[in-house]
């Protein structure tokens, strides 16, 4: 979230689209419904009526995998109609910038694509520079390469039919939600987004966020209460471990990934750190060489030296393309590259897209190790329906997991404020917390390479690793310590102390931290500021409902990211009613939230700075360079779509999506009639993901026991299929057995002059809990987006009949 | 003066965690369901469920629509017609108490007739009470009598996230509820307070009774 749970309330406009949230973040509709009260406008744009869709204002059904043709659209008619918050777009995204050369847009598709590789050579889509490597700007727009320009260019295509063709919402609908939202354009107003897997789970879903990000830098609604982009986390501590490097593509704080390109420290740190791109850029990245040597320091301890590079030498490097993804490892594992592994946290022959490869890949495996509360279907997959555990090699180690509730720690919420929470009871049996499998194990390691001289032990040995495990002793390093007595700012810190704020965060070796995002969470003075329980605050943070004295967020305490574009260039709030920052003339006013970046407004020539610190030009990027697919967001169709063509280009998929090619790797091709209803595929309220702690909740499986599908009354009635029926739904990956749930919540959708249906089905049964049904996911796809390597588990094609008889429910 | 809940349909997002937490709270055990076609599960009120989400979808005459949730319980009457009933056959079987005016089924109810015991189940306006096979005794929704008195709030109340319920003075309840629906009727001209001059459980409902449930309302 660029803002938080409570700031939800401000907002005068709340787009609810690629979320249900009512049903998965069922507590985030307090702060919804408070926005209701207040009287904003709640429209929930969704392929289906939900619980979500109850309490909106408006619901607006839309085929999954169109988003971004509906959200281009909207930025179509934002420009057209003149809608933007001029003075923001003018100030504070790249509107003005000059963009190179080398980009070009044709049918589709943006320069730089190699078509063999499916990537795009990203060099293609650079901005112009001066002789001084500063951005060339035109203020006046007249230069027809200018962001906006093209930006207009761009989404001239996405016009009212288009859109409407594409995405089964008829004009008058898109126009009235089109009007609601863009009124938040003027500069007293805010409308939110808030969005969850319904967007990401695409195979352009980092493109769908990213086309909401221009809409909101239009509007001018990123940095002001009631602003802003949400992404709904959850209890999975989804922010937690993605700020801690869960995912494959970079370390500890968004940091780089340590890449082949970069085969030593001053190789990687140049390589990684940014140079300013504009005069008054904060370039926030540059800081990247003290938060690299200092999470070197927290890895190796008194081993990282500046002689050896800090150790850096020992790590493994990715090569330059590299993916290290869990479908990447649940292909290398079918294809005999991989011997055994460790599983913990996930469900992946529940949750993963087309589990009938992921339950035949785990088979491959010579040794695996779970560690989870029940056994899952991956724990037991040796005897899934139809398997004969005599023929699978596989030796399998279930660790028992501590529950939640048995641990203590911290957990990152989506506002990314850091929570402490208490054990209340100890684990049972022989249950233990991941902390304690992970220290002592690595303990065992350490042992036997010292016994038995294991090849290269640097990183191992040299590791700065305890001997037991103490939840909070982490919470303390990822903070960040001092190595030796050194004077910051006048003040004298021993070793061992712990730093206080990542601006003092050092590259010489002096300092660690585990997460420079995380610095500052526990101080000399402030201990672990997890713990902060205090409710106080002044009157210009109770009216925005900012607590920050409550819990710690990261960074430094700020609880809206971006909220320097809060204020005009003068430093005066767009919205006076609701400041989050004000100048006063000489400074930053006390008693608000924590200043993104220091320094003076805008309008000061010399000592301002721009809002967005965390580009290298200080500005919100309505041309986004960085991505695998293309600068500006684009309409593709998912992989498996019911149409041969759409109307925005030739390009029908996108050209650069990522897939596997082995034999259990099938696509229905694009208007395949024997697959011609488009599945979604969704959570629920009572089971959370794949059902694997909560169908062993009794009461929970007694409220949602068994699996369903959604279907409109329209295609019950051409399928002969009543309310309650066992049905088979049939993709070209497997079938799945489901109970129906005919319902006037779904309906047919109009695209492209035929009609399309839709049905739905969540994930969370599988067969381990008896007569419930089995995964969803061994309908779905397997096809990535080329960003995060998510998958495209909200579109697929399929078949639905009514089943003779059932095997799977009873 | 008794206590007072006020349910606002209009808040609810069906998220069933009173549903939950009236089991947790009661310690009733779960029992087995199957889909049926419906969210809705259990499919209605029984011994091991006091509360119970009720699902309700239509489509209006403009094609708008609208799924209604109806988070049933005992209304905890004024006038407690099941109280009048058992009293007739077993005195103390159902009681009514008098600092909050919950609605309380005593173990004396185990002593009604299989036939008395049915008389008070089909005197009950709303369909709340239900028998249960191996106590014998009647039951439903107790007010969380053991946490209101020691000044707590209903279990289902506290754990609702969205404000649709609420639990206090009759009086002040009241005069909530009647703002609510001042404001509710803006978009839903038809919304109204299901029966609130006689019961202690007041519904607040955006469109007719049947759009709900047969016993929304008397």
């Amino acid at each position: 979230m660029t803002n938080h749970w409570i700031d939800i309330k401000n907002a005068n406009c709340i787009l609810i689209m690629g979320s249900n949230c009512a049903e998965h973040h069922p507590v985030s509709m307090k702060w919804v419904l408070r926005a209701k009260d207040n009287g904003a406008k709640l429209i929930h744009v969704d392929p289906k009526f939900s619980r979500t869709s109850a309490r909106c204002d408006v619901h607006v059904p839309i085929r999954s995998g169109s988003d971004i043709a509906f959200l281009g659209g909207m930025i179509n008619y934002i420009l057209e109609k003149k809608l933007y918050q001029e003075e923001y777009v003018k100030n504070y995204t790249n509107a003005s910038v000059v963009v190179g050369p080398d980009y070009d847009f044709v049918d589709g598709v943006f320069s730089g694509l190699n078509r063999e590789t499916r990537t795009y050579d990203k060099k293609a889509w650079a901005f112009s520079k001066g002789n001084d490597g500063m951005l060339v700007v035109d203020d006046e727009w007249k230069n027809p390469r200018c962001v906006i320009n093209l930006l207009r260019k761009h989404y001239s295509r996405y016009t009212l039919k288009n859109v409407s063709d594409v995405t089964g919402i008829p004009e008058k609908t898109i126009i009235e939600v089109y009007d609601d939202f863009c009124a938040t354009g003027k500069p007293d107003k805010a409308g939110t987004i808030m969005y969850a897997l319904g967007w990401t789970q695409h195979t352009n879903g980092v493109q769908i966020i990213r086309t909401s990000s221009i809409i909101q830098l239009l509007l001018g609604n990123i940095g002001v209460a009631g602003g802003g982009i949400n992404a709904l986390r959850g209890e999975p501590n989804v922010q937690g471990s993605t700020d801690h490097a869960l995912l494959y593509d970079s370390l500890p704080g968004y940091l780089p990934m340590l890449r082949a390109q970069f085969q030593t420290l001053d190789a990687y740190l140049k390589g990684c750190t940014p140079n300013k791109e504009l005069p008054n850029s904060v370039n926030w990245k540059s800081n990247n060489p003290k938060y690299m040597v200092s999470l070197l320091k927290g890895w190796f301890g008194d081993a990282a030296t500046p002689e050896n590079d800090f150790g850096y030498s020992w790590l493994p490097k990715l090569e330059p393309t590299g993916n290290t993804s869990y479908y990447s490892v649940i292909d290398r594992a079918y294809k005999d590259k991989m011997r055994g592994g460790f599983v913990f946290g996930v469900n992946p022959c529940q949750s993963f897209p087309n589990t009938h490869k992921v339950r035949a890949c785990l088979d491959h495996l010579d040794w695996m190790v779970c560690g989870e509360v029940h056994n899952s279907e991956t724990s037991d997959n040796w005897h899934r329906p139809g398997a004969d555990p005599s023929k699978i090699k596989t030796e399998v180690f279930l660790l028992p997991s501590a529950h939640r509730i048995e641990k203590e720690g911290t957990i990152s919420n989506s506002g990314r404020w850091l929570q402490w929470f208490d054990k209340a009871v100890e684990p049972a049996g022989e249950a233990r917390d991941f902390g304690n499998m992970i220290v002592p194990l690595i303990n065992k390691i350490r042992d036997l390479y010292r016994k038995e001289n294991g090849v290269l032990p640097e990183p191992i040995l040299n590791l700065y690793w305890p001997k037991e495990f103490k939840a909070e002793e982490w919470t303390k390093r990822i903070n960040g310590q001092y190595w030796k007595d050194v004077t910051v700012g006048g003040t004298m810190h021993k070793r061992g102390e712990q730093v206080d704020k990542f601006a003092d965060l050092a590259q010489d070796g002096s300092t660690s931290s585990l997460n420079w995002l995380y610095c500052g969470s526990y101080t000399e003075a402030g201990g672990n500021k997890s713990k902060n329980r205090d409710k106080s605050q002044t009157p210009a943070q109770a009216k925005l409902g900012l607590y920050p004295k409550w819990s710690w967020c990261w960074p430094v305490n700020r609880r809206v990211l971006y909220n320097r574009a809060s204020v005009d260039t003068h430093g005066k709030p767009w919205n006076p009613n609701l400041p989050v920052i004000e100048w006063d003339g000489s400074k930053w006013k006390d008693g608000m939230d924590v200043i993104d970046g220091g320094g003076a407004p805008v309008a000061d020539r010399e000592k301002g700075r721009l809002p967005f610190i965390m580009c290298a030009d200080g500005l919100g990027h309505l041309y986004g360079p960085g991505r695998a697919d293309g600068p500006f967001p684009e309409h593709y169709e998912p992989v498996e779509t019911p149409l041969k063509a759409h109307p925005f280009s030739k390009q029908l998929s996108s050209p650069v999506y990522l897939s596997y090619d082995s034999d259990l790797d099938k696509l229905a091709a694009p208007g395949d009639p024997k697959y011609p209803i488009v599945l979604t595929t969704y959570s629920m309220t009572e089971h959370w993901c794949g059902g694997g702690e909560t169908r062993n909740t009794p009461n929970l499986l007694e409220a949602e026991p068994q699996l369903y599908v959604e279907m409109s009354e329209e295609l019950a009635a051409i399928k002969g299929i009543k309310n309650g029926d066992g049905v088979i739904v049939e993709s070209i990956r497997g079938k799945v057995e489901a109970i129906a749930m005919v319902t006037v919540r779904l309906k047919p959708f109009t695209i492209m002059g035929r009609t399309v249906h839709l049905i739905g089905m969540p994930f969370a049964f599988g067969w381990l809990t008896p007569k419930c049904g089995d995964s969803t996911n061994r309908l779905t796809t397997g096809v990535y987006d080329p960003n995060t390597t998510i998958q495209e588990d909200k579109a697929c094609m399929v078949d639905i009949y009514k089943a003779e008889k059932l095997t799977e429910i009873a | 003066m008794p206590k007072s809940f006020l349910i606002d349909t209009t808040r609810c997002t069906a998220c069933r965690g009173c549903q939950m937490a009236c089991k947790d709270w009661h310690n009733l055990p779960a029992i087995e369901t199957k889909q049926t076609g419906t969210h809705q599960n259990p499919p209605d009120l029984n011994p091991c469920n006091y509360k119970l989400v009720r699902f309700h979808e239509h489509k209006t005459a403009d094609g708008r629509v609208m799924w209604n949730f109806f988070p049933d319980q005992c209304r905890h009457c004024i006038h407690p017609v099941c109280k009048d009933v058992a009293d007739m056959a077993v005195p103390g079987a159902i009681i009514q108490d008098e600092a909050t005016g919950a609605i309380l089924c005593t173990e004396k109810s185990a002593q009604l007739s299989p036939e008395d015991a049915q008389a008070v189940i089909e005197a009950c306006p709303y369909n709340i009470p239900r028998l249960d096979p191996v106590t014998k005794m009647l039951t439903k929704c107790d007010m969380c009598f053991d946490r209101v008195s020691n000044g707590l709030l209903p279990m289902c109340v506290k754990s609702c996230p969205t404000g649709t319920m609420l639990f206090g003075e009759r009086s002040e309840i009241l005069a909530e509820a009647k703002k609510r629906l001042a404001k509710i009727k803006k978009t839903f001209p038809k919304a109204f307070l299901a029966d609130q001059r006689d019961v202690n459980v007041i519904f607040l409902l955006a469109e007719e009774k049947e759009h709900y449930y047969e016993y929304a309302a008397f």
